[in-house]
């Protein structure tokens, strides 16, 4: 029986569908089947971080009207064979899609796949609710910044208040450097604050938007934020994986200095 | 404690945000400004000394969330622990 995980954070911009890409991706590198669904209608975004936005055919709403089966609309990544996408639809709004209707179509897929992977919208109104509505765990995405941790603090209210078994606390873009100097709120901090567990810290970095540009999640690689997602991925699964010393690489002196 | 601790100890723009946030949220929290809760708490002083003489130290009010009774959603309410000292005998 799989697993419905939502990747959200309540502000736009910190890193939801880089991160649902990259988590996916990972999973599909570990072995597990995996189906990413981009919950934001209207705003299809997470089709063209993969790399797959010229095979789509069918999307979520054709799915859930009934248009076509649900086989028919998922993309198969050619690079990894366990990897799936359910595209959002671009023409659409959010209210073509019920909290219900999520529901059933998490229950149909937990048959079939060990990790469904839902990319929410920003903001708290009814593209939130329909991305929640059939999860077992959440992810929260944050950046450490005053407003991206205000907003994450009212997601994490309004999962518990929905009564999410499971939610977890990812710090996107760290920037270590400046959390060094000071001039940046740790991890610690951002945990501290937001009193969840932390499952993951990606550092700031450049890579990203070059994989993003190409269109190939870089999970997995030697990066930093390659090795950061994949770290997150083992953890999802379960095993006990040390966080990153991301002040590493700056060698001796560095890490003489190193704060956290 | 590193090394950068010690030679760095003016308030950096992080520890302000830190402090910042920590306010804001427990506001945020409760949907009650502190201005608010302060009126709130000073009301019921006033009411509950016409009966009974409180402590004004061991005072403790505050606004929490806690479970709805259709157990759907998070409801606010209202948390008090007030120390009393005595119960006027006399009512007037």
């Amino acid at each position: 029986m799989g697993e419905v995980i939502v990747v959200t954070s309540g502000k736009g911009g910190v890193g939801k569908t880089t991160t649902t890409a990259n988590v996916g991706t990972g999973l599909a590198k570990l072995d597990k089947k995996v189906v990413l669904i981009d919950t934001d209608i209207g705003l299809r975004n997470l089709d063209v971080v993969l790399g797959l936005e010229n095979r789509i055919v069918y999307n979520l709403v054709d799915v859930i009207e009934g248009n076509c089966r649900i086989k028919q609309a998922l993309i198969k990544d050619k690079r990894y064979p366990n990897l799936y996408l359910l595209p959002s639809a671009q023409t659409r709004d959010k209210s073509a899609v019920t909290p219900e209707e999520m529901k059933l179509l998490c229950e149909q897929l937990k048959g079939e796949f060990d990790y469904i992977i839902m990319d929410c919208p920003a903001g708290i109104e009814q593209g939130f609710k329909n991305a929640i509505a059939g999860a077992d765990r959440a992810l929260v995405v944050t950046t450490p910044e005053v407003s991206a941790v205000r907003d994450a603090d009212r997601i994490i209210g309004l999962l518990e208040a929905n009564e999410m078994k499971k939610t977890e606390l990812i710090v996107n873009r760290l920037r270590i450097d400046m959390v060094n100097r000071g001039d940046m709120m740790s991890s610690d901090d951002v945990v501290e604050i937001l009193a969840i567990d932390l499952i993951g810290i990606v550092p700031d970095d450049e890579k990203i938007v070059v994989s993003t540009n190409n269109g190939e999640p870089l999970v997995g690689d030697e990066s930093l934020a390659g090795q950061a997602y994949m770290n997150i991925c083992r953890r999802i699964v379960g095993e006990d994986v040390p966080f990153l010393d991301l002040n590493a690489k700056k060698g001796f002196f560095a890490r003489l200095f190193k704060k956290n | 404690m590193s090394i950068i601790d010690f030679f760095k100890k003016k308030p950096s723009s992080g520890n302000n945000a830190k402090s910042r946030l920590q306010l804001a949220l427990v506001s945020d929290r409760t949907g009650c400004s502190p201005e608010l809760m302060e009126k709130i708490k000073n009301d019921i002083i006033e009411v509950l000394k016409k009966y009974v003489e409180i402590d004004p130290n061991g005072l403790d009010i505050n606004l929490t969330q806690t479970r709805s009774d259709d157990g759907v959603g998070s409801v606010p309410a209202l948390y008090a622990n007030i120390p009393i000292k005595e119960i006027r005998r006399h009512e007037r």
